[in-house]
């Protein structure tokens, strides 16, 4: 880098920048600021750990694990048997009111759907309804690509593997099983609904899908997967969405249903309850673990104590601090202060 | 096959009509400067940036990431080496375009070429060997040429050299004796000597024919070259025949390139480059292993949902361990950044310019400031412990002013030339007698001397009729002038110069040979005390010595004058020895010294002269500051020891309570011994007063701020140096050095006097090898120091006036001494403390942006899957952190300069590497850790339940890594931000912009299905992100906690005991003395 000055009568200029002398703000961080700094920070972050924390306690969660590992459980028959369709019944019960609107998910364990192979197994152009990848899709959804040489739409590891256990909540009221409406809407990101995945603009919608397959694992085909609302069939089957967002840890639980209709709008009431399982998704194979999670949800989201004792103990942590930056100035640094 | 001379036919002229003229081939006169052209510049240039290892290492993660079925695309690592390369390559193919518009400049130069008698104009670069070129007064020559034919009477040219060597004086060049005048008839040949790169050494022979004569021979020497470069002076037109062109000639071949030096930074950068290498290592062995080991379980290698595919199953387990390893390298190669080296380029290239704006440098009276030959060593002038500095024109002005003389004995000093005159003396010579005088006819004598013994020319004032003051002197040597000026004679005495015995600094004395009008032949010598004396008789020599020494320790230059008359046969001898001498081709130099030698003996001395050089200006306050900041400062120089010594003394290098130890030839004679055993003895004398009885110095406080420790000043000359260095028993000789070393090393100020040019550089060296590889500076104006300035970490030349070689060899250039005190201080702890932060910075930024995606393959079953998207691991270091931290490491001053410059002692805080050492590394490292474990583990446990929106909805992969970016860009942005403590507003614009830039690039980015990629993973994240309060409530709790502690360290780590107050900037993050000084 070698820099010729040609000009021989270049006085240099004299400005603020080119003589490093930019006015400057120098921030000073001394102990009148940065005590009463770490005594508010630890006071504001009490008080959103306390609330938190409150907030987090109340919210109720009820967690019923269906695998059927142990004997005793009602769905152990079910757990040896792979791609059969099998049903079982868990009952339990809800000592007081649950409050509304509860949450309805399914959660899996040692499922790893953040695999890098897995996680990039889909053809994003067959999910906004190009045909042309209906009949070619992606390389990337190997081995879910072709199925005897029909290509299989949609393709890939994500879709093949989509979570197809169905569930039933029954309250029982005076032994009679009374249903418990579930709400398949608003579970995916609205986004992912309205935007991102389309069906292809063809009607019927099955006329689309003609000379594919269906993804090996599927009972049946994208288009049959809500056959009685169009608007939640196909690729923007809400169920389907909220699979194909793909968990960040492989203990992952997603939305499955929502209730938020007729009698249980304010919450599921005390008493007896029934879910109907059916039992198709295996999961012992890899040593995984299945549940269903029935939640409420407040500002921040679903329980989380993580949040609320983090603020509570870094808050404590800053107001502690402050009291021994304080004696350790009141003995060794307020003379040097001034 | 390489012979030793070359033969030119001048003219193109066959020497004899029977031999078949065969014009031999020679390059052509076209200069090329340039490196690349425009079809090999791509190749050429790509070549030369992929030998860079760094650069070679992301071709390879490129390539690994081509090949190899890896996580992340190519895109992201070859996007920014392809900006980095793009960039770079702009940069060098500016400046080779800049040098090839400067050789086109120069070879499309039109020229005159006498061919056949007739005169044409051609372009410079077509000149051949032998053409006859003609040269008009003021243009500069378009080859090296051999004068044949000048316009003025007496076969002289005046030339300057001032693109050369810079030396602005005229030199008298000659023409070729006795050939024709007719330039046309001419038949010679020239034999000389191959190219060679020393601008001062030229020997060769011209064969005159002369039909019906034998072939008359002459020496040809540098007088009679004209070097390419140079440019007519004084003299309306001259013509001459090519000998070198193109690249051949003397310019071209001392433009080649001076080594590369490289800084104790760039070394620091490569050794943690290093460690780094090794984490990226370990990371993608440690998560190999454990892929293996997990899948090892059952059930976990391919579960149903993600099958493999026949081609995976089959294919050999090592290759795909070897695989998987390639694509945790590709996955974990951010954590050496690539950019690193862009912003250091760009830090140091930007950094630089704000020492050539410097107004402070600017000298009114060269109208030049600062000049900046590299800007590699911007951060090593913060780091220098050892300083040697030149003394005449670095300590010195090199502005002669003739004081006094002696003849015979008795002194006259020099008054104002208003003062009275006293009658008996030279009418009008501004030579005073002082009390007694010496005979008339010695002073006569005298002062003919010194006007018959120079190289002065008188520059004739245009308007005739004026006094003598109005005539300029323009001579080789700043002392000539000062002495002619002091006695000018209007003497209108007529003598023949018969010779001149040219000066040289091993001689150290020069003569000339002149027979006056009555035909006595005489010759004068002068020189230095040490050569003249022993060549005189020596009962002459007492009366001159007591006051040559004395004006020595006043500091002034001293000269002898000495002369002998020359019988006709001793003239003969002399004269016939001189010429057999000027036309030897082999060994030149050596013949006529053992002439020169001859004929200067027995000669009879008649006085000396001093001259003042005065001090530069604020050289005492520059030196004190230096040896406060911690330096050493050794004064090397050719002068001799008393001279130096009082120059020291007047820099207050030397105290009066200073006890010098002297190891010098006088010293080393007192015993009466051999030399040998004195020296052992006063080394070991010396060693124990200077090292076993010192106290031992604490760290940080150094002897001068301990009163009670004895200062110790060495001196130290030529010959004794080479009896240390090369003492006649090896193992004698290593030890010597080491405790003449140690010596040295406890010693306030070492003076080194009488050293060849050589000698400089040998002592730099050693003191640069020596324990600790302390970091050197080297500092003079004149060609004798470049040996010194090139060995150096860093060289600065004064543009002074003995030259621009110093200049044009060194780093930087400043025009007065007194400005190298603001450069270290103030530039130099700047640039360090910008530039170890930046790196520092950068290493840090970078571990705790790939420790997260490193610990989340613990959550992913080791399948490479990144953490955060494509777009932010290639933008991350491009835009998203690059701006902050090269805004702060171009205008960052955690102490203002005015502070730097008066409180020296701040320099030692960041001596010796101090914020590149492997303790803060290793701290920067752990923080690096912290923040990158808190990052992951923080978001980790909020995803414990990924339920995180209101409406129950639930986050994803991509979701959980772009918290985990936004904490991180927030964090390293804003721990940059506490870090800065001189906010303009350029580091206002920088930080807030690159957050804004972030968020508003992560809208944009997820905003939008951009059709050309692949996957919308990150589409509308962002916006859902911010649409979860307990997100938001994560990223300020994660960002708060990575900062608090750095808060609490500051806080608790302000500096105690008496100290402190000095201390205090220095340490990062304390900003209370900053307050005190605005």
């Amino acid at each position: 880098m070698v820099k010729e000055v040609k000009e021989l009568v270049n006085r240099p200029d004299n400005t603020a920048y080119t003589q490093q002398r930019l006015p400057a703000w120098q921030p000073m961080l001394s102990a009148g600021i940065v005590i009463p700094g770490f005594v508010s920070i630890g006071l504001v972050f009490i008080g959103i750990g306390v609330a938190l924390f409150v907030t987090s306690q109340s919210i109720q969660v009820l967690e019923i694990d269906y695998t059927g590992v142990e004997q005793s459980s009602p769905c152990f028959k079910c757990s040896d048997q792979t791609g059969k369709k099998c049903d079982c019944v868990m009952n339990f019960d809800i000592d007081s009111l649950f409050k509304g609107p509860v949450f309805f998910y399914y959660g899996l364990s040692n499922y790893f759907q953040n695999q890098r192979k897995y996680s990039v197994s889909i053809d994003y152009n067959q999910l906004t309804g190009d045909l042309d990848y209906f009949t070619n899709p992606d390389d990337a959804c190997f081995p879910f690509q072709n199925d005897r040489n029909k290509p299989i739409v949609p393709c890939g590891a994500i879709a093949n593997s989509m979570f197809n256990d169905t569930f039933q909540l029954f309250q029982l009221v005076n032994g009679q099983k009374k249903e418990v409406p579930l709400d398949g809407k608003g579970i995916a990101w609205w986004t992912d609904y309205n935007t991102k995945y389309r069906n292809p603009s063809v009607t019927p919608l099955r006329n689309a899908f003609n000379g594919t397959v269906k993804p090996p694992s599927w009972p049946q085909a994208a288009y049959e997967l809500d056959t009685e609302d169009t608007s939640n069939n196909g690729f923007i089957n809400q169920d389907f969405l909220v699979w194909m967002r793909t968990a960040a840890l492989p203990d992952f639980r997603k939305l499955y249903r929502r209730i938020t209709e007729g009698d249980y709008a304010s919450g599921l009431p005390a008493g007896n309850y029934s879910l109907e399982i059916v039992y198709n998704y295996p999961v012992l194979s890899f040593d995984g673990r299945k549940k269903v999670v029935f939640s409420n949800v407040s500002w921040m989201g679903g329980k989380n104590e993580f949040l609320g004792i983090a603020y509570l103990v870094i808050g404590s942590l800053c107001v502690l601090m402050s009291i021994v930056m304080l004696i350790v100035y009141a003995k060794f640094k307020f003379p040097e202060e001034d | 096959i390489r012979v030793d001379s070359r033969t030119i036919y001048v003219g193109h002229r066959s020497s004899s009509t029977n031999e078949a003229f065969i014009p031999p081939k020679f390059c052509d006169n076209r200069i090329v400067s340039s490196k690349y052209t425009v079809w090999n510049f791509l190749p050429k240039n790509l070549f030369e940036q992929f030998r860079r290892i760094a650069n070679f290492y992301f071709l390879i993660i490129f390539l690994v990431q081509v090949i190899v079925d890896t996580p992340t695309s190519p895109v992201t690592s070859g996007l920014p080496l392809f900006f980095v390369i793009t960039v770079t390559a702009i940069k060098q193919g500016y400046e080779d375009w800049l040098r090839h518009k400067a050789d086109n400049e120069v070879n499309k130069y039109p020229v005159t070429v006498l061919e056949d008698g007739r005169r044409i104009r051609k372009e410079s670069e077509k000149i051949k060997v032998g053409d006859v070129v003609e040269v008009e007064e003021d243009k500069t020559f378009p080859c090296d040429l051999i004068l044949l034919q000048s316009s003025r009477g007496d076969d002289t040219c005046f030339v300057t050299t001032a693109s050369l060597d810079g030396e602005s004086n005229h030199k008298t060049h000659y023409t070729v004796p006795d050939t024709e005048k007719d330039l046309e008839s001419l038949n010679a040949t020239i034999e000389c000597e191959q190219p060679q790169p020393d601008l001062y050494k030229f020997v060769g022979r011209m064969h005159i024919y002369k039909t019906n004569q034998e072939p008359a021979v002459r020496s040809l020497g540098p007088e009679n070259l004209l070097l390419k470069g140079a440019t007519l002076k004084n003299t309306q037109k001259i013509c001459g025949v090519a000998v070198y062109t193109g690249m051949e000639t003397k310019m071209a071949l001392n433009y080649q390139g001076k080594s590369q030096k490289r800084s104790a930074v760039e070394k620091s950068i490569n050794a943690f480059l290093l460690v780094y290498l090794c984490i990226l290592v370990s990371k993608a062995l440690v998560c190999t292993t454990l892929k293996y080991v997990w899948q090892g379980k059952p059930g976990q290698d391919e579960p149903w949902y993600n099958e493999k595919t026949q081609r995976e199953k089959d294919t050999n387990l090592y290759l795909k361990m070897f695989t998987d390893f390639l694509s945790f390298m590709v996955l974990f190669n951010f954590i050496i950044p690539v950019s690193m080296y862009v912003t250091v380029e760009m830090q140091k290239f930007l950094g630089s310019f704000f020492i050539t704006w410097d107004k402070d440098f600017f000298d009114p009276e060269i109208k030049e400031g600062a000049l900046v030959n590299t800007s590699d060593l911007n951060e090593e002038l913060g780091q220098v412990e050892y300083v040697f500095t030149d003394k005449t024109g670095t300590l010195t002005q090199n502005n002669m002013e003739f004081i006094e003389c002696c003849i015979d004995g008795f002194q006259y000093k020099y008054q104002d030339e208003s003062s009275e005159l006293d009658g008996l003396c030279v009418p009008d010579g501004p030579v005073s007698k002082l009390q007694q005088k010496a005979g008339r006819e010695r002073e006569e004598l005298f002062l003919r001397a010194l006007c018959l013994c120079h190289t002065v020319q008188v520059k004739e004032s245009s308007e005739q009729g004026q006094a003598h003051e109005q005539r300029g002197f323009i001579a080789s040597s700043p002392d000539e002038v000062a002495l002619v000026k002091g006695t000018v004679v209007e003497r209108s005495s007529m003598y023949e110069l018969l010779h001149v015995l040219n000066f040289d600094p091993v001689r150290r004395r020069m003569s000339v040979i002149v027979r006056s009008k009555s035909g006595e032949t005489l010759l004068f010598c002068k020189g230095a005390d040490s050569s003249i004396f022993p060549r005189v008789k020596q009962e002459e020599v007492e009366r001159i010595r007591m006051h040559v020494e004395r004006n020595a320790t006043e500091g002034y230059r001293t000269l002898c004058v000495a002369y002998k008359y020359l019988s006709e046969e001793e003239y003969a001898q002399a004269d016939a020895g001189l010429r057999e001498a000027r036309l030897a081709l082999q060994d030149r130099e050596q013949k006529l010294m053992s002439v020169y030698n001859q004929v200067e003996t027995g000669m009879s001395l008649i006085g000396a002269t001093a001259v003042e050089d005065r001090l530069q200006e604020e050289a005492a306050e520059t030196m004190e500051a230096l040896q406060g900041a911690g330096m050493n400062v050794w004064v090397l120089t050719g002068d001799k020891m008393e001279t130096a010594k009082s120059t020291c003394y007047a820099c207050r290098l030397f105290q009066r309570s200073t006890e010098l130890l002297e190891l010098t030839v006088r010293t080393l004679e007192d015993g009466g011994r051999r030399r040998e055993e004195r020296l052992h003895e006063l080394l070991l004398d010396y060693h124990k007063k200077a090292v076993q009885d010192a106290p031992p110095v604490k760290a940080g406080v150094t002897r001068r701020w301990s009163s009670a420790n004895q200062d110790y000043g060495f001196i130290i000359d030529g010959a004794t140096l080479s009896m240390v260095l090369n003492s006649s028993s090896e193992s004698n000789a290593s030890r010597y050095k080491n405790l003449f070393l140690q010596i040295c090393q406890n010693c306030t100020a070492v003076l080194c006097c009488r050293m060849a040019p050589l000698q400089k550089a040998q002592i730099v060296k050693m003191v640069k090898n020596s324990k600790g590889c302390p970091i050197t500076l080297s500092i003079g104006d004149g060609a004798n120091d470049v040996s010194m300035i090139l060995e150096a970490h860093v060289g600065i030349g004064i543009k002074g006036k003995e030259g621009r070689q110093a200049v044009r060899n060194s780093d930087y250039a400043i025009p007065k001494l007194k400005h190298l005190k603001k450069l270290l201080l103030a530039h130099g702890h700047l640039y360090y403390v910008r530039i170890a932060h930046l790196v520092q910075y950068f290493f840090y930024k970078n571990l705790c942006f790939i420790l997260p995606q490193f610990l989340y393959q613990f959550f992913c079953g080791y399948s490479q899957q990144p953490l955060y998207d494509a777009a932010y691991l290639t933008m991350y270091n491009i835009c998203f952190t690059s701006m902050p931290i090269l805004a702060y490491s171009l205008l960052e001053q955690h102490i203002c300069i005015e502070v730097l410059l008066d409180n020296a002692t701040l320099y030692r805080d960041i001596a010796k590497n101090a914020m590149l050492r492997w303790g803060l590394f290793l701290y920067w490292t752990l923080l690096g850790v912290f923040h990158g474990l808190l990052f992951f583990f923080g978001v980790r446990f909020l995803f414990s339940n990924p339920a995180l929106q209101d409406n129950g909805q639930v986050f994803g992969n991509w979701s959980y890594g772009t918290i985990v970016f936004t904490v991180l860009v927030f964090t390293v942005t804003l721990k940059l931000a506490l870090d800065t403590r001189h906010w303009t507003w350029i580091n206002h614009f920088v930080i807030w912009g690159s957050l804004a830039f972030y968020v508003f690039f992560s809208f944009f980015w997820g905003g939008i299905i951009w059709p050309f990629l692949k996957q919308q993973r990150l589409y509308f994240v962002f916006a859902n992100m911010l649409s979860s309060v307990s997100a938001w409530l994560v990223i300020i709790l994660l960002i708060l906690v990575s900062l608090l502690p750095e808060i609490l360290l500051v806080v608790f780590r302000k500096p105690r005991g008496p100290n402190a107050r000095q201390i205090a900037p220095v340490t990062p993050l304390s900003y209370k003395h900053l307050k005190e000084d605005d």
